[in-house]
C-alpha cells in the first residue's frame, strides 16, 4: 500500500502552511534525505525531506496551494515493488485533528525539529473594545502580533538613529520566529546585528551600549535563554540608575517569546512575568493583542528605562485589529478593561487572556456578566484599575500560565486584600500553571497549564454559583 | 604528547619572573604584538605621575583608616600597590575615551579626575557622594568623566565595557573603551563571550587585566590553568602583552600602543598588567594566603611610587623638599575629602525612592 506523505508542521504552533514548491515530480525516485518539496508559513520556509525510499506515485496537493492543514496527505509514495495500480488502494485519509497524538509511526517525511502539534489554546481574534486612546473613525487593519511587533521596531528605528536590534538570528535568518523579518533589508547590518549564541555576553554588551546612550532592542530567542543573562539584566540594567544616583541608566528593551509554546517541555516553557516583576528598576510589559504589542513596544523603545517585553510564540500568529495611525504609542503601566461587566472581575495578561476570554463566553451563557481586565504591564502594575473593578464586582479571579508560588496573581491578591478588603465578597482565586516543571507529554502538558474550565470554576466559586 | 606540547607551549609567566619585553602571542593568526619599552618620561610627566599615584595611595590609606573607625561600611577594596596601572593608562587616553572597572575602583575614579570629595563621601554614604550615597565603594559612576563604574559582580563590567566600545563603533567616533578586570574575573565565562564579540566586530576596547596575583585569597596558580593572561585572547585572535604594572612608564607605553591599536580599527587588545596589591582583598581580609615577606619584597623592590621618586631625585628633577611639599599638598586634598565625607549629611530619606526609574 502506498505511503502517504503528510503536510509537516514547522513548529509546534503551526496549524497550516503553503506548499510552495515541488522539487520532485510524479515518477521520480526518492531516497531518504532527498528534499522533495518546500513549504512555508508566515514565519519560515522549510524543506520537506523523504524518510523512506521509493517513487513519487502521485502528488495530491499542487504547487502553490495555500492554507494546507498540517497532516494533510500531500503525496503518495510507492515502495519497491508497488506500481501505479496500487495508488487506488491508498486510504483517503482526512487530516487528523491537531490535538491527536500520533498513534503509529511518524509520517513519511521529516523536517528539522518536527514536534507534533499539540492542543494549544487558540483564541478567536476578539473585537477590540473601543480604546479611548484611538480617535473615532480610525481605520483598523487586521494584523498579526508578529507583524505588529516588527512594525513597531521598524517605525522606531526610522524615527531614531540610536535604536538598533541585536540578538541571535535577528538579521540574516530574519528572526528565529520571524519577528525581525525585513529589518536587515531596510536598516542594514549596523542596526540589525546577529550575535553569537552568548546570552550573558550580548545582554551585557547591550546594556553597555545603553549606558553610552544608544537604545538597543535585545532579542532573546526565548526568555528561557535569558536566565543566562539574568545578572546583566538585573544587576547591570535595572540597578545602575539607582547606584549611579541618577547619573546614568540603561534605555534598553529586552524582548522575545516568554512562557510555554507547545510541547517544548520544562526548559523552554517558563513564564518569567513574576520573576522580572519582582525587580525594582525594570518595567515589565506583557501584551495580548497586536495593537497592544505595537503600541507598547513603541513605548518601550522610547522609554529611558530598561523594559522587559514578554511576548508569546502562540500569540505571534494571531490576528487582531490594529489602528492605522502614524504614531500609535500606548502608555506603559496602564491596564485595559477588555470587557466591562458587573458580576466578577478576571485579571489576566498575555496569553492568560485567551483562557479568560473563553471562560467569559461560557460564563455569559450561565448568565454571569464578567469584567475582564488585561493588565498589559506587570511593572509598574495598574492596581488602581483592578481595585476600582473589584469595588464594583466584589469578586476577583486572576489568570496566568506561570508557576503558582509568588505569582503575579499572588501579588494582586495581596494588594487587593490590603487595599479593598471590605469590598471583597469572596476570597480571591488565583488560577496559575501547576507547581511542576512543564512536562513534555501532550496530556500532562495540558494539565500543567491553566484551563478554561479552571477559570470558569473559579468564577463560579467566587460568585457562589454551584 | 603532553610533554611535547608542554615544551613548545609558551612558558607560563609569573609575577616573580617578570619578562616584560618578551614577544607576545602568535598562535593561529593572532596578530603579533610586542611589549613596548618603557617610555622615557619628561620631567612634567614624572611629576604628574608621582602626584596622581600619591593621591591614590594617600586616599586609600585614609579610606582604610575611616573604615577602621566604622565610618565606611560594607566592603572596601583598596588599590594600594596598583597605582601605576590606572595612572599610566590614563596618560594614554584622550577626551571621550571611557573607563569601566570592577569593585576595586577608587584608584580608577581618582585617575579619571573625579573629585576626591565626591568619592570619599560616597564611601561614607553621604549625599555629596557621586551616587548620592546610594552606591557605595563598589558602585560609583561619573558621566562627566566618562567613568562607567564601579561594578560589584566579578566580570560583569567586561560585556558592559565591550558595549561601550560597540557604541563608539556605532557612532563612528574614535573613542576607546578601557575595560579593566582582575585575574580573578578573567576566569568568568562572560569575559570570553565578550572577547568573541569584540574580536568578531572589531570593537575598540582595551582589556586591561590587572593581575595582582590573587583572586581574593586564591593565587593565580591555584585558580588558572593558563596563568599568562596575555594569552587569554588567543582563541579569539586578540593579541595581548604582559606589562610591568609596577612601572608607570611601562604602563604608559603599553597604553599608547593599545589605544592606537584600537583607534586604528584593529579591534580589541589585551594588556596583562603584572601588579600587586599590598593590602588584603578587602578590609576584612587577614591575608593568610601569602607571606609578609612576599608583600615586603614587592613594597621595597617594586613600589610604583618609589620608582618615580627615585628617578625624580636621581635626575634632580625634584628635591626631597619639593616632594615633601607635594606630599603635603596631596595629604591636604585627602584630609579635605575625609572632612567633607564625615561632615556631609546622609542622603535625605526622600532619596530612598528616587532614581529607580526615569
Amino acid at each position: 500500500m502506498p505511503t502517504e506523505i503528510l503536510m509537516p508542521a514547522l513548529s509546534p504552533t503551526m496549524e497550516e502552511g503553503n506548499l510552495a514548491k515541488w522539487l520532485k515530480k510524479e515518477g521520480d525516485a526518492v531516497a531518504p534525505g532527498d528534499v522533495i518539496a518546500e513549504i512555508e508559513t508566515d514565519k519560515a520556509t522549510m524543506e520537506v525531506e523523504a524518510i523512506d525510499e521509493g517513487k513519487i506515485g502521485r502528488i495530491l496537493i499542487g504547487e502553490g496551494t495555500e492554507g494546507v492543514k498540517v497532516n494533510t496527505p500531500i503525496a503518495l509514495l510507492l515502495a519497491d515493488g508497488e506500481s501505479e495500480e496500487d495508488l487506488s488502494k491508498a486510504p483517503v485519509s482526512a487530516p487528523p485533528p491537531a490535538a491527536q497524538a500520533p498513534a503509529e509511526e511518524p509520517a513519511a517525511q521529516k523536517v528539522e525539529e518536527t514536534p507534533k502539534p499539540a492542543a494549544v489554546p487558540k483564541a478567536e481574534a476578539p473585537a477590540l473594545p473601543a480604546d479611548p486612546d484611538i480617535p473615532e473613525g480610525t481605520e483598523m487593519v487586521p494584523t498579526t502580533v508578529r507583524e505588529a511587533l516588527r512594525d513597531a521596531m521598524a517605525e522606531e528605528m526610522r524615527r531614531d538613529e540610536d535604536v538598533f536590534v541585536m540578538g541571535e538570528e535577528v538579521a540574516e535568518y530574519q528572526g528565529a520566529y520571524k519577528v525581525t523579518q525585513g529589518l536587515l533589508q531596510e536598516f542594514g547590518d549596523k542596526r540589525v546585528v546577529d550575535t553569537p549564541i552568548t546570552e550573558h555576553g550580548f545582554a551585557g554588551v547591550g546594556v553597555g551600549a545603553a549606558f553610552a546612550g544608544l537604545k538597543p532592542i535585545v532579542e532573546f530567542m526565548t526568555f528561557n535563554f535569558a536566565m543566562q543573562a539574568m545578572d546583566q539584566i538585573v544587576n547591570s540594567a535595572a540597578k545602575t540608575l539607582y547606584m549611579a544616583g541618577g547619573q546614568m541608566g540603561a534605555p534598553i528593551v529586552f524582548r522575545g517569546p516568554n512562557g510555554a509554546a507547545a510541547r517544548v517541555a520544562a526548559q523552554h516553557s517558563q513564564d518569567y512575568a513574576a520573576w522580572y516583576g519582582h525587580i525594582p528598576g525594570l518595567k515589565v510589559v506583557m501584551p495580548y493583542t497586536a495593537a497592544d504589542a505595537k503600541g507598547l513596544l513603541k513605548a518601550a523603545i522610547r522609554d529611558p528605562n530598561p523594559v522587559i517585553f514578554l511576548e508569546n510564540e502562540i500569540l505571534y500568529g494571531q490576528t487582531f485589529d490594529v489602528p492605522k495611525l502614524d504614531d500609535f504609542v500606548l502608555p506603559i503601566g496602564k491596564a485595559r478593561i477588555h470587557k466591562a461587566g458587573k458580576d466578577a472581575t478576571i485579571v489576566s495578561f498575555g496569553i492568560g487572556m485567551t483562557y479568560a476570554l473563553k471562560a467569559e463566553e461560557e460564563l455569559r451563557g450561565m448568565g454571569l456578566d464578567v469584567e475582564i481586565i488585561d493588565l498589559r504591564t506587570i511593572r509598574p502594575m495598574d492596581l488602581d484599575t483592578v481595585i476600582e473593578s473589584v469595588k464594583k464586582t466584589n469578586r476577583l479571579v486572576t489568570v496566568e500560565e506561570g508557576f503558582p508560588q509568588s505569582s503575579v496573581g499572588d501579588h494582586i491578591a495581596a494588594q487587593v486584600m490590603q487595599r479593598a478588603f471590605d469590598y471583597l465578597d469572596a476570597p480571591v482565586i488565583t488560577v496559575a500553571g501547576k507547581d511542576v516543571p512543564m512536562p513534555y507529554a501532550a496530556n500532562l502538558e495540558k494539565l500543567a497549564l491553566p484551563s478554561v474550565a479552571e477559570v470558569v470554576e473559579a468564577v463560579k466559586a467566587v460568585t457562589y454559583r454551584g | 604528547m603532553a610533554t611535547a606540547a608542554r615544551k613548545t607551549a609558551p612558558k607560563p609567566s609569573s609575577a616573580k619572573s617578570r619578562s616584560p619585553a618578551k614577544p607576545s602571542s602568535t598562535a593561529g593568526g593572532t596578530p603579533a604584538v610586542r611589549t613596548p619599552k618603557p617610555e622615557e618620561f619628561k620631567q612634567e610627566q614624572e611629576l604628574s605621575a608621582y602626584r596622581d599615584m600619591l593621591l591614590i595611595r594617600r586616599f586609600e590609606e585614609k579610606a582604610g583608616q575611616l573604615y577602621g573607625m566604622g565610618l565606611i561600611g560594607g566592603f572596601c577594596h583598596l588599590y594600594i600597590g596598583q597605582e601605576a596601572v590606572v595612572v599610566g593608562m590614563q596618560m594614554a587616553l584622550k577626551e571621550g575615551d571611557q573607563v569601566i572597572t570592577g569593585y576595586r575602583d577608587h584608584g580608577h575614579m581618582l585617575a579619571t579626575g573625579m573629585d576626591p570629595r565626591g568619592v570619599m563621601a560616597e564611601l561614607t554614604g553621604r549625599r555629596g557622594g557621586y551616587s548620592k550615597g546610594k552606591g557605595g565603594s563598589m558602585h560609583m559612576f561619573s558621566k562627566e568623566k566618562n567613568f562607567y563604574g564601579g561594578h560589584g559582580i566579578v566580570g560583569a563590567q567586561v560585556p558592559l565595557g565591550t558595549g561601550l566600545a560597540l557604541a563608539n563603533r556605532y557612532r563612528g567616533n574614535d573613542s576607546v573603551s578601557l575595560t579593566y578586570f582582575g585575574d580573578g574575573a578573567a576566569n568568568q565565562g562572560q569575559v570570553y563571550e565578550s572577547f568573541n564579540m569584540a574580536s568578531l566586530w572589531k570593537l575598540p576596547v582595551v582589556y586591561v587585566i590587572e593581575n595582582n596575583r590573587y583572586a581574593m585569597g586564591t593565587s593565580v596558580s591555584r585558580s588558572s590553568a593558563e596563568t599568562d593572561f596575555s594569552h587569554r585572547g588567543l582563541s579569539f585572535k586578540i593579541p595581548g602583552i604582559q606589562v610591568d604594572g609596577m612601572d608607570v612608564r611601562a604602563v604608559k607605553a603599553a597604553g599608547d600602543l593599545a589605544v592606537d591599536w584600537c583607534r586604528s580599527g584593529k579591534g580589541p587588545i589585551i594588556l596583562e598588567m603584572q601588579t600587586y596589591r599590598y593590602r588584603g582583598h578587602s578590609m576584612s581580609d587577614p591575608a593568610k594566603y601569602r607571606s609578609k615577606d612576599e608583600v615586603q619584597k614587592m613594597r621595597s623592590e617594586h613600589d610604583p611610587i618609589e620608582q618615580v621618586k627615585k628617578r625624580l631625585l636621581d635626575k634632580k628633577w625634584a628635591s626631597e623638599d619639593d616632594l615633601k611639599a607635594e606630599d603635603k599638598r596631596v595629604r591636604e586634598i585627602v584630609a579635605d575629602a575625609a572632612d567633607f565625607a564625615q561632615s556631609d549629611p546622609e542622603p535625605d530619606v526622600s532619596e530612598l525612592y528616587t532614581d529607580i526609574l526615569l
